[in-house]
């Protein structure tokens, strides 16, 4: 992990800029930055959302599938290719819930909440904030947790 | 084309706004992503990002564990806002058009020098509570809407299309219970 940020390739962040102008831009272009849409399509009066991610996901998913055959290693950090495979455990489930009962009730997620400050949406400010202070709350809870598991609980 | 697979009547009703506008978007967002990975690797996602900001603040385990990526997604963030104002300045203020490319009549548009910014209608305290939630969620089930639904989905990870199937279905039935109450926008 340090390797990475101690010998950084000088074009290493102008890329991350690149990528997520285009990424910003799409989401702008595609009106996901804006919750109306977001809820429009939760509340099924408009389905045309579905394509926006399923757009995005078989772009990725055609590079993810050719790229690591193609290439060894990336250019700008030397590491290989791999994909996004993370492991299944009721977290993924309890988390992708909270996370349903938030989205639906706000129509934001992460991506489309910087996207949506981009388009000139001062008001997802709101969003925003809550976001920080529901990551703070989650990581704080689950901190203290690791700490009093690591912790000796002494029976004196 | 997909347009002549359905009745113009239902093509009407199931997509108002067409469908270009959001294939077109959705393409750019997975090319945003692309680009990302060629260069590095990295599959990216855009909620981490709170976690490993936060790292600059709090000395909390969780947090710091993220100290060595935090720079960078910060500059993913920063391109995400900026590429969003591109958007603002251009096909949003009608100073670039396509027919790709469909307006909508969703929220308030606002002028400042000569270019048409946007704003929301949904109601701050809805922003606010959803966007806690979404803080809490996404951080705990291990992505959002593009981790888990654009990269985890691109991955064929069978974790990633539970999560994005999890979240989806809470989400349509939040949406249409908070609806079903009467609360608008």
């Amino acid at each position: 992990m340090s390797s990475m940020s101690q010998q950084r390739h000088p074009l290493f962040v102008p890329l991350i800029f690149v990528g997520g102008l285009i990424f910003g831009f799409g989401l702008g272009f595609s009106h996901m930055a804006r919750p109306e849409v977001v809820l429009n399509f939760l509340q099924f009066e408009d389905f045309g959302l579905l394509f926006v991610m399923g757009g995005a996901a078989v772009v990725t998913g055609i590079a993810f599938a050719l790229v690591p055959r193609l290439f060894d290693r990336a250019p700008l950090t030397g590491d290989t290719y791999g994909r996004r495979l993370k492991s299944f455990d009721r977290n993924v489930l309890i988390g992708g819930a909270i996370f349903g009962v938030g989205w639906g009730l706000s129509g934001i997620c992460p991506g489309a909440a910087y996207a949506s400050l981009g388009v000139g949406n001062v008001t997802i400010l709101w969003a925003l904030a809550g976001m920080f202070v529901g990551a703070y709350l989650q990581g704080y809870w689950r901190s203290q947790r690791a700490t009093s598991r690591t912790t000796p609980t002494g029976a004196d | 084309m997909v347009t002549e697979l359905f009745a113009p009547a239902l093509y009407e009703a199931l997509f108002p706004a067409g469908i270009s506008r959001y294939a077109v978007g959705g393409l750019l967002v997975g090319l945003g992503a692309v680009v990302i990975y060629l260069g590095t690797g990295i599959p990216a996602g855009a909620s981490t990002f709170l976690e490993s900001t936060l790292s600059y603040v709090s000395d909390q385990s969780r947090f710091q564990r993220y100290v060595s990526s935090r720079d960078w997604r910060v500059v993913f963030t920063l391109g995400i806002v900026a590429g969003a104002f591109g958007y603002a300045l251009t096909f949003q203020s009608g100073l670039v058009s396509s027919g790709l490319y469909e307006s909508g009549t969703t929220g308030q548009l606002y002028d400042v020098a000569g270019f048409s910014f946007w704003s929301t209608d949904v109601q701050p305290w809805r922003l606010f509570i959803g966007g806690v939630l979404v803080g809490i969620g996404t951080r705990i089930g291990k992505g959002c809407t593009s981790g888990h639904g654009v990269c985890g989905v691109g991955s064929g990870s069978k974790t990633s299309i539970v999560g994005v199937i999890t979240f989806l279905i809470v989400a349509i039935g939040t949406a249409q219970v908070v609806m079903a109450l009467g609360v608008s926008p």
